[in-house]
């Protein structure tokens, strides 16, 4: 078996109140998770399970109560280096222009300022920015600004690409050619890419593999599939396959109880 | 034609001046000794005894630059204000990124910053004037610590306000403790620093020309203070005049100085009308 590119083996993450060490929450419990190099990952889950906790414990931004974080076979301690994380909010600095955002990563490396200025233009050319390099973030669209934080997390060559609800905020247009963009890149590339979402759609349509998370608090895996499309794919067209069609119903009748369950918890929590 | 000249936004500094003309008008009409009939006090040269005349105040500002007299005065109190302004700022700034930046630092000083915050510190000027002297450092000092907590606040609320998925963004790109420090935490905490500048300008002023008038030999504190020993009104008015006006300029450069640094910041847009 290969080294993975990232192994999240039997995490488990409580969160103590700070004012009240008694009140704790599990977000998730007992979670093993492996990406292989070169392979596209989804994780699905209803709405706070605990997916964004696992990819902040990949990224090296938070600890896990117990369990171990492997990178390429070696123990993760502190900031994963060898990842690029794009968030699910605006993460873009505002005071820099789209172009100093893109190089920022580069700089922070001490890249000769002139080929990191060359490079992100490139980048910025890549995302179909070319002409957007001086525009402040608040000058920019959602959708671009999406596609600036695609080109500053890409820019940096990470051999693993985690991505957490990327796209949730852009309109099903936009959404589509970004994910068709990342789809690309990736291909091109070929990194490990651990992949959270909300929409199943979403997930089916660009992983090798689904896991499936269960409802919070506790959250653990409880399903994982192979997603045996033919690549290099479309995502709008894909959703028209009939072995597309077959995976969603089979990933849905998992997640289906989940989504219901985290559901009638929020409403009895109110 | 009343619609025509009424305030809009292409004519408003016209209508700026033509207030401040109008606001002079009624202060000469209601102090001239001899225009108006008295109709508070009892004798008609009283009003121009306590509230000047504004053509004498303007006459004295006028005499003060003509013959020079007033140059090292207000080259004193400029240069107290400039030199209280930048080292209140300095250190407002670096004291607030360290307590910001270091919990158990913040809460060690907490009450002391409390304390020395909500004291009244115009008081302090008598001993900075026995420890440092009468000339302009004991001034400089009193503006220091009026313009020092001002930034000091701003720049600890700043850069506790920065936004932290902006933060982990950076770390993640690979920014060191002093990169996050020079390309998140400062540009973060600016835009706090310098509403407060504003605040500041006046401050350091405030500073300056207070220490002058507990006891200096020039600035236009002291102008002020001899002129009052004499009950000269005007002269006290066109000292307040001059220093009004600096201040408005200090003001300025700040604004021009915020407009050249924060352009990424968004401003609320206006459409344009075709």
């Amino acid at each position: 078996m290969t080294v993975a590119a990232l192994a999240l083996e039997n995490i488990t993450c409580t969160f103590a109140s700070r004012d009240d060490r008694s009140q704790r929450y599990t977000a998730v419990r007992d979670t093993t998770l492996r990406i292989a190099p070169g392979e596209f990952v989804s994780v699905v889950g209803p709405t706070g399970c605990g997916k964004s906790t696992l990819l902040n414990i990949g990224a090296g931004l938070l600890e896990p109560s117990s369990g171990t974080v492997s990178v390429f076979g070696e123990p993760l301690a502190g900031i994963n280096r060898r990842a690029g994380y794009m968030f699910q909010a605006d993460a873009l600095m505002p005071w820099r222009s789209a172009i100093d955002n893109v190089m920022a990563g580069l700089s922070f490396r001490n890249v000769p300022r002139h080929e990191a200025h060359a490079k992100a233009d490139e980048w910025l050319k890549r995302v179909g920015l070319g002409g957007f390099g001086d525009r402040y973030p608040h000058q920019l669209s959602g959708g671009m600004r999406k596609r600036v934080a695609m080109a500053q997390t890409l820019i940096l060559d990470p051999d693993i690409v985690l991505m957490d609800e990327p796209f949730s905020a852009l309109d099903i247009q936009t959404r589509q050619l970004m994910e068709n963009e990342l789809l690309d890149l990736w291909a091109a590339k070929r990194k490990a890419v651990l992949f959270i979402t909300h929409d199943l759609d979403e997930a089916i349509a660009m992983s090798d593999r689904v896991v499936v998370l269960s409802a919070g608090p506790g959250t653990r895996p409880i399903g994982e599939f192979a997603i045996d499309l033919p690549r290099p794919r479309d995502v709008a067209e894909i959703r028209a396959h009939p072995r597309f069609v077959e995976l969603h119903a089979q990933i849905w009748s998992v997640l289906r109880d989940e989504v219901l369950k985290g559901y009638q918890q929020q409403l009895t929590a109110v | 034609m009343w619609k025509r000249v009424r305030p809009n936004r292409a004519n408003l500094a016209i209508w700026q001046w033509l207030l401040l003309v109008l606001s002079f008008l009624l202060w000469y009409a209601l102090t001239s000794p001899t225009l108006l009939p008295p109709f508070y006090f009892d004798d008609p040269n009283k009003a121009a005894f306590f509230f000047g005349e504004p053509q004498k105040v303007l006459m004295r500002i006028w005499d003060w630059f003509v013959t020079g007299e007033i140059y090292i005065h207000l080259w004193v109190t400029l240069i107290e204000t400039v030199l209280a302004f930048a080292f209140g700022t300095i250190f407002g700034l670096a004291i607030g990124l360290w307590l910001a930046l270091s919990p158990l630092a913040s809460g060690l000083f907490d009450p002391y910053i409390k304390a020395a915050n909500s004291m009244p510190r115009v008081i302090l000027a008598p001993i900075f004037g026995v420890w440092f002297g009468l000339g302009i450092w004991s001034k400089v000092a009193l503006g220091v610590t009026l313009v020092f907590f001002i930034v000091f606040f701003n720049v600890y609320q700043g850069v506790k306000e920065v936004s932290p998925v902006v933060l982990a963004n950076a770390r993640m790109l690979g920014a060191n403790r002093k990169q996050l420090l020079r390309h998140v935490y400062l540009p973060s905490a600016m835009s706090w620093v310098f509403s407060s500048l504003h605040t500041s300008v006046g401050l350091a002023f405030v500073g300056a020309v207070v220490g002058e008038y507990l006891g200096s030999a020039r600035g236009i504190g002291y102008l002020i203070l001899q002129a009052e020993g004499t009950f000269d009104i005007n002269t006290v008015f066109a000292g307040i005049l001059v220093l009004t006006a600096f201040a408005l300029v200090l003001d300025g450069v700040v604004g021009v100085m915020e407009r050249r640094l924060m352009k990424w910041q968004p401003k609320s847009g206006e459409t344009e009308k075709l």
